[in-house]
């Protein structure tokens, strides 16, 4: 276990917890508005894979961008429409659209670049990486925190802008009501659909960003269930912040932790697919630890 | 002259289904006075209160405000036509401080974010001007029950209302906060403030207002002054027949003690102690009156009893077993039932059948090896219903459609004939209505005449006095007064009990 005193392990934690904070976030506005965002895993995936064509047939990282968003958002945006509109069950209506996300991903990018499992043949664009200055030149620190991807600074912002909207705008409090109590909120007049659509909108924004990330970040290109699971890690690690943003980038550096574990131990004689549960089980046991936690807090909160 | 604020001309109201709520209901509400709204459970005081409020559609008919017809499509209308309802469960959001909760809606901003300053200084501002006393900065899951019903009351006021319908305030309060609230309304009238107060409570009713219109069966029987009228009168006119709360009770002898609690002791999870050193015995024959000011041991005693709970040392003897060491359902099998609290959490389960919930104590006698027998269960059922007097359309109707008298009947059904011998009861008729209290207090006194043994905890003393045999007073954990000589017993001294200014001598205490 030496690496955990080196560098490099470090920035990787980072990096690895840059789709899945994302994904917390975009869990936690949901779930505060009140509804459960389990289409994390189909709006990354077809944000990953709309990104990398967009990005791919243009040119023009904009665009990907762009083609990144509309297809996540659009993604979450429907399934809101199906919750909301239809008042079908968001566990079964997310589950049914990540599945139709993840075998519909390959359909399209066969039929559109004629590649199977990764998309090998297009030319896409990837997110630059940027270099902090003056954090840069900082031994030790520098090393970790500067050089990373412009996507990960970006997830670690939003995090706090999210943790700041929730707590002291009208719009946050409107989210925090909606979510908590539904007929107060309707009661003095708030419309309850607009608020929840607003937050779908804002979680679909977060998930796109998260697919993009594994598509358009380190690589450029999209291999076909490349998500892996994040989008319900996410669902997890949201859980354990119990809707704090700033408890979600700690959950979400587990995660990153959990995953930087994997990947420095497969240089060791360990079987490199046992390796590969341990973000998961990570994740599982801190959970249980969390929630034990909460459990515990919530007989203080009720006297006090 | 009173001048007329609100006038409701013929209004009626069809739920989509075709149940009939409201009939052309007419009435009217002269500005600054308070007009009660009274009827029995399912009258349709709700569904009219909400048409006013714009909740609910209205079917037909007209509402005029101020001698002008208007029409409410949403609450948003009549918030804006200087109508305001305080509901009966509150509408408030429990993370959120109480100046949050005022603003709520219609908050105002500083820049991009909220301005929490403002609402505090707005808050404490509306509470001082109409001496209705909040604070600001706490939030709302740590507030009392009845300052979350003045913060309700501000709400309405602070969004500029000027009729104010309250709906059963009264209902989730303890009688010192029921005073103060009083006491306000009076004050708001003073100010003005036109009050819509709905009620089924006609000592509440006589005490505080002006005038009442009376509904039944969705109709309205007409507005009277309230000084014209006595409570008799106005209950005859809500159930069509007379009530009275007075029960002849046949002179029996209690018998031996069949179940004793002793030196039961419970600590709760915050480390206050809840049930300290209990000791009393319940006799066969007898209805045992548990009086206390809530919180003072009552609920966990009956946790214990009926094996909700655990106690932490102690013993309760029955039937040569020892109860604190058994589960409910060993519990239940021993013949011991329980009428909950709280009907909708624990009394019933809201989405299920009538028939599912009038089974569910008497599965072993329904069912043949796990099997249920169909015929069985129908003859039970009916006969729940038909000597319990559960008005519902059928039995496959889910038993939340009922209004809370029924639903209160029916799981009274349950627990008495489940064929047990004693029978603990946790405020039996709360939130029920005149006609439904006095159909239990009669069921209660007939269990009494079977020789079972009955322990009846209620807030209220009326029916305590009316019900008991002999009453033991709870505070703090421990009984602190025995009291057999229930027809001179005043709810003045049960107070003096019951806020711990009084204590029986130790030798009394141990006949408990």
């Amino acid at each position: 276990m030496s690496f955990l005193t080196n560098l490099d392990f470090w920035f990787t934690v980072l990096r690895c917890t840059t789709p899945v904070l994302f994904a917390t976030m975009a869990a936690l506005i949901a779930s505060r508005s009140g509804l459960l965002n389990l289409g994390l895993e189909g709006g990354m995936t077809i944000a990953a894979l709309c990104g990398v064509l967009g990005s791919g047939f243009t040119g023009s990282l904009f665009i990907g961008l762009l083609a990144g968003l509309a297809g996540g958002v659009g993604f979450t945006m429907l399934l809101a429409y199906f919750i909301q509109h239809f008042k079908t069950n968001p566990v079964i209506s997310g589950v049914a659209m990540n599945l139709a996300a993840s075998g519909g991903s390959v359909f399209c990018l066969y039929s559109i670049t004629g590649d199977k499992n990764a998309s090998n043949s297009l030319a896409s664009l990837a997110f630059p990486a940027v270099d902090l200055p003056v954090i840069r030149s900082i031994p030790g620190l520098g090393d970790v925190l500067s050089g990373h991807n412009c996507l990960t600074y970006l997830a670690f912002l939003l995090t706090v802008i999210l943790f700041v909207v929730l707590r002291s705008t009208s719009f946050g409090v409107h989210v925090r009501s909606v979510g908590e109590s539904e007929e107060a909120a309707r009661s003095v007049g708030i419309s309850v659909e607009k608020v929840r659509y607003q937050a779908m909108l804002i979680s679909g924004i977060l998930a796109s960003f998260g697919g993009m990330y594994l598509s358009m970040g380190y690589v450029n290109r999209f291999t076909s269930g490349m998500v892996a699971g994040r989008g319900y890690v996410a669902l997890a690690t949201n859980a354990m912040a119990a809707g704090n943003a700033l408890l979600g980038m700690v959950s979400s550096i587990l995660y990153g932790f959990g995953s930087a574990l994997s990947i420095y131990l497969q240089n060791n004689n360990v079987d490199p697919y046992l390796i590969t549960i341990i973000p998961y089980a990570f994740i599982i046991v801190f959970y249980a630890a969390f929630i034990f936690y909460y459990k515990c807090r919530k007989r203080l909160d009720e006297i006090v | 002259m009173a001048e007329e604020i609100l006038r409701v001309e013929n209004l009626t109201k069809i739920y989509p289904g075709g149940v009939l709520a409201n009939y052309q209901i007419n009435f009217s509400v002269n500005k600054g006075e308070i007009h009660a709204l009274v009827g029995e459970n399912g009258a349709g005081k709700s569904t009219l209160m909400k048409m006013l409020f714009g909740i609910e559609e209205i079917t037909d008919g007209k509402v005029f405000l101020h001698g002008e017809e208007v029409h409410f499509s949403s609450s948003k209308d009549a918030i804006a036509h200087g109508i305001g309802m305080v509901h009966q469960h509150m509408m408030l959001v429990p993370s959120l401080t109480v100046a949050e909760n005022l603003v709520l809606g219609i908050e105002k901003k500083k820049g991009l974010f909220l301005d929490k300053k403002k609402a505090i200084e707005e808050t404490e501002a509306i509470s001082k001007k109409y001496n209705l006393y909040v604070e600001a900065n706490r939030r709302v899951r740590d507030i009392s029950i009845g300052m979350k019903q003045k913060l309700e009351i501000l709400k309405t006021m602070y969004r500029g209302a000027k009729i104010i319908i309250l709906d059963e305030p009264t209902a989730v309060l303890a009688p010192q906060e029921t005073e103060e609230l009083f006491e306000q309304l009076l004050n708001l009238k003073k100010e003005g403030y036109t009050i819509l107060f709905i009620s089924h409570k006609l000592g509440e009713v006589k005490y505080l207002c002006d005038r009442l219109t009376v509904l039944k069966d969705g109709r309205s029987i007409g507005t009277y002054e309230v000084k014209d009228v006595t409570a008799e009168e106005i209950s005859h006119l809500m159930v069509g027949r007379d009530v009275k709360l007075e029960y002849e009770k046949t002179g029996q002898e209690a018998g031996e003690p069949v179940l004793t609690v002793e030196h039961l002791n419970y600590t709760d999870k915050f480390g206050t102690k809840k049930v300290d050193d209990l000791c009393f015995s319940l006799r066969r024959g007898e209805v045992l009156g548990i009086a206390g000011i809530e919180g003072n041991g009552q609920r966990e005693t009956v946790e214990i009893l009926t094996g909700n709970g655990q106690a932490e040392s102690g013993a309760i003897r029955y039937g040569g077993q020892d109860l604190t060491k058994l589960n409910v359902a060993q519990n239940r099998r021993l013949g011991i039932s329980h009428v909950p609290e709280d009907r909708n959490a624990n009394g019933c389960a809201p989405e299920m059948s009538v028939r599912d919930n009038l089974i569910a104590a008497s599965l072993d006698r329904l069912s043949d090896k796990g099997i249920l027998k169909p015929s069985a269960i129908e003859d039970y059922c009916q006969s729940c219903v038909r000597d319990f007097n559960v008005k519902t359309v059928s039995l496959e109707t889910s038993i939340k459609s009922l209004s809370g008298g029924n639903v209160q009947k029916a799981i009274v059904a349950r627990e008495f004939t489940a064929g047990a011998d004693v029978i603990i009861l946790d405020q039996p008729t709360r939130g029920v209505d005149v006609g439904a209290m006095e159909f239990i207090h009669r069921k209660i006194l007939q269990m009494r005449d079977e020789k079972k043994s009955l322990i009846l905890v209620s807030a209220d003393l009326t029916e305590l006095r009316a019900l008991s045999d002999r009453i033991i007073v709870f505070h703090q954990g421990k009984v602190v007064g025995v009291l057999d000589d229930i027809s001179h017993v005043t709810d003045e001294e049960l107070g003096l009990y019951m806020l711990g200014l009084k204590q029986d001598p130790e030798e009394r205490l141990r006949e408990a």
